[in-house]
């Protein structure tokens, strides 16, 4: 169908205007991130940019960015393959294995639940177990939290993955002398893979992002990049432009993976909200 | 017909078994296999059990409790009848429960209308669509906490493009977050901004997903776009707008990391939402047992509002 002249031009106005007030927060904010403190408060335009803001914020004396990053890099990372590992097998039991209506309905309804609740109201048992395990402040607890919190998704993104495969190709694999552990191993999996670079990805990017859980399971030493930013942000409320190179930094992983996997992660998003 | 295609196929690791039989690996292997769904299901389970099942448990058990530490551990005492009666004149609660729901429902109404109508714009483009759709991915995916900082930046009233825009336009320099009857709204529009695209890209996936013919045929029929869209397009896409509706909703129920960087529930109590007043009971007044009591009170709202909704979707029937 084709849309008459003028109809046409107020679509692309419409999408335009709205493209530009999402987008303008972003170029404004990076035009702050460049700017000195003074040309900042005078709101100087034209100006001339310059790094000094990312200089102190990524390698200030008293700046802990690059071992913010570090952490965070590594809880998420961690993180990410160990839900894959564990969500990605979870998903084919319960999608291609038999099991009981009542057990997969409790299993999949609980994991609904447990992605619906704000997950601040079971930060106060975490807190309580981990400090009496002696998970308490260390990544390897944020590690296992981010694994709990990401395997929802990961369950039901990888399950709708190997719901597309056909049964026959397990069957004659079997038929053909495979067993059935090989068989997912070695023809479910690869099949599947689109599913697990959108888990993969989400998983990743989530980590990342989440503040509320490492906010109170961290302190100082074992701070990620958001609680570094919230804790730099009330520190330091005068210091404008690093605050603003600071969000600026905290977003390019976002960006960089935007970028490269689209694909997977629009088709992850989407078909995680019609769950 | 499939298993002669798998077989040509040779894949790797699943020919040479019958070669090693009854060794002690085949045994091993044998046994792996028969539990192998069991296997795969365990570590999942296991996990799920032990940082959601527990906890929640624990939440029941913390709520009837007051909790101390002293140096050696944790002290409980029985409160159940105090929290309660805590609960029920804490005015502070309730108010957070009000703007929550007036987040909730102002955000996602607006979210929806937007997104509607911007998915509906960016429908028949051919070329530009890919590149709207990338485009719109940024602020879902950055991390909230630089959205919030990235907002606070904007709405200083010294030197923010919004406190500047405000005063070009009406001529007083507001600022929006400090002022007890701004700040609501000022953190209503940043979500706003932040998940309109989110509703933008399901309905515009909804929207392709509509039948072609339909529309053909509608336009056949002589109804214009007004009549096709009421008629046609917005029933068809009802389920779909449903669906968005209530996930966009429970997600503005959980928020807690704009809010906390923007106004940290301030001024006064003016954007003291649920999350943000459980941590602050939880984590700076270390009033575990009675910050239990409120998790659990929260939780069963969310559960009550996901099954009006399973209630709801059944009765529709085919959703």
């Amino acid at each position: 169908m084709v849309l008459s002249p003028r109809r046409a031009w107020l679509a692309f106005a419409v999408v335009g205007l709205s493209l530009l007030s999402i987008l303008a927060p972003f170029i404004w904010i990076v035009g702050v991130s460049l700017k000195f403190q003074i040309d900042i408060l005078t709101g100087a335009f034209p100006f001339k940019p310059v790094t000094v803001n990312f200089d102190r914020v990524l390698f200030g004396k008293s700046s802990d960015f690059i071992a913010y990053a570090g952490n965070s890099l590594i809880v998420g990372l961690s993180s990410t393959a160990l839900v894959l590992l564990i969500g990605a097998p979870a998903a084919y039991s319960l999608a291609w294995r038999r099991w009981s209506k009542l057990f997969s309905t409790l299993f999949l309804g609980w994991t609904l639940v447990f992605h619906m609740i704000p997950p601040i109201t079971l930060i106060g048992p975490w807190y309580l177990l981990f400090r009496e395990i002696g998970l308490y402040n260390t990544l390897t607890g944020l590690v296992l939290t981010h694994v709990v919190v990401n395997l929802p998704l990961t369950i039901w993104l990888m399950m709708s993955a190997f719901e597309n495969i056909p049964r026959e190709l397990e069957e004659a694999a079997v038929v053909d002398g495979c067993r059935t552990s090989t068989a997912f191993f070695v023809i479910l999996l690869p099949l599947a893979l689109p599913g697990l670079i959108a888990a993969g990805l989400l998983s990743f990017l989530f980590s990342w992002s989440e503040f509320s859980i490492a906010l109170n399971l961290t302190t100082k030493e074992t701070y990620t990049i958001p609680v570094a930013i919230a804790s730099y942000a009330g520190e330091n409320e005068i210091l404008h432009g690093q605050m603003a190179a600071a969000s600026v930094l905290s977003t390019i992983p976002a960006v960089i993976l935007m970028f490269f996997g689209q694909r997977f992660i629009l088709g992850g998003l989407t078909a995680g909200a019609v769950k | 017909m499939a298993s002669t295609l798998v077989s040509k196929t040779a894949v790797p690791g699943c020919a040479q078994q019958q070669s090693a039989a009854s060794s002690r690996v085949t045994r091993v292997l044998d046994l792996f296999d028969r539990h192998f769904r069991l296997i795969t299901i365990a570590p999942a389970a296991l996990l799920i059990l032990s940082l959601t099942v527990a906890p929640a448990i624990e939440l029941v058990r913390m709520a009837g409790a007051k909790i101390a530490f002293t140096n050696d551990g944790v002290e409980r005492t029985a409160a159940l009848a105090e929290n309660i009666d805590r609960l029920a004149n804490d005015w502070i609660y309730w108010r957070a429960l009000l703007n929550t729901l007036v987040f909730v429902i102002t955000s996602t109404l607006a979210e929806l209308v937007l997104g509607l109508v911007l998915a509906l714009a960016a429908q028949r483009m051919t070329r530009a669509k890919g590149i709207v759709r990338t485009l719109m991915l940024i602020p879902i995916l950055i991390p909230p906490v630089a959205i919030g900082n990235m907002w606070r930046l904007m709405y200083n009233p010294e030197f923010g493009i919004i406190a500047y825009l405000v005063d070009q336009v009406a001529g007083v320099r507001l600022d929006m977050l400090g002022s007890t009857s701004t700040a609501l709204l000022a953190v209503i529009i940043v979500d706003v901004w932040h998940w309109t695209p989110f509703m933008f890209l399901i309905l515009l996936a909804g929207l392709e997903g509509l039948p072609e013919e339909v529309m053909q045929a509608s336009h056949l029929d002589g109804a214009n776009s007004l009549q096709r869209l009421r008629f046609i397009v917005l029933p068809m896409l009802w389920p779909a707008i449903a669906v968005a509706f209530v996930f966009r909703s429970i997600g503005a129920f959980k928020v807690f990391d704009q809010i906390y960087l923007l106004t940290s529930g301030g001024p006064g109590v003016s954007t003291e939402v649920l999350s943000l007043y459980v941590f602050k009971v939880f984590f700076q007044n270390n009033e575990l047992g009675y910050g239990a009591l409120l998790s659990l009170v929260t939780i069963a709202i969310v559960c009550s509002y996901l099954a009006v909704f399973r209630i709801a979707q059944r009765r529709k029937g085919a959703l």
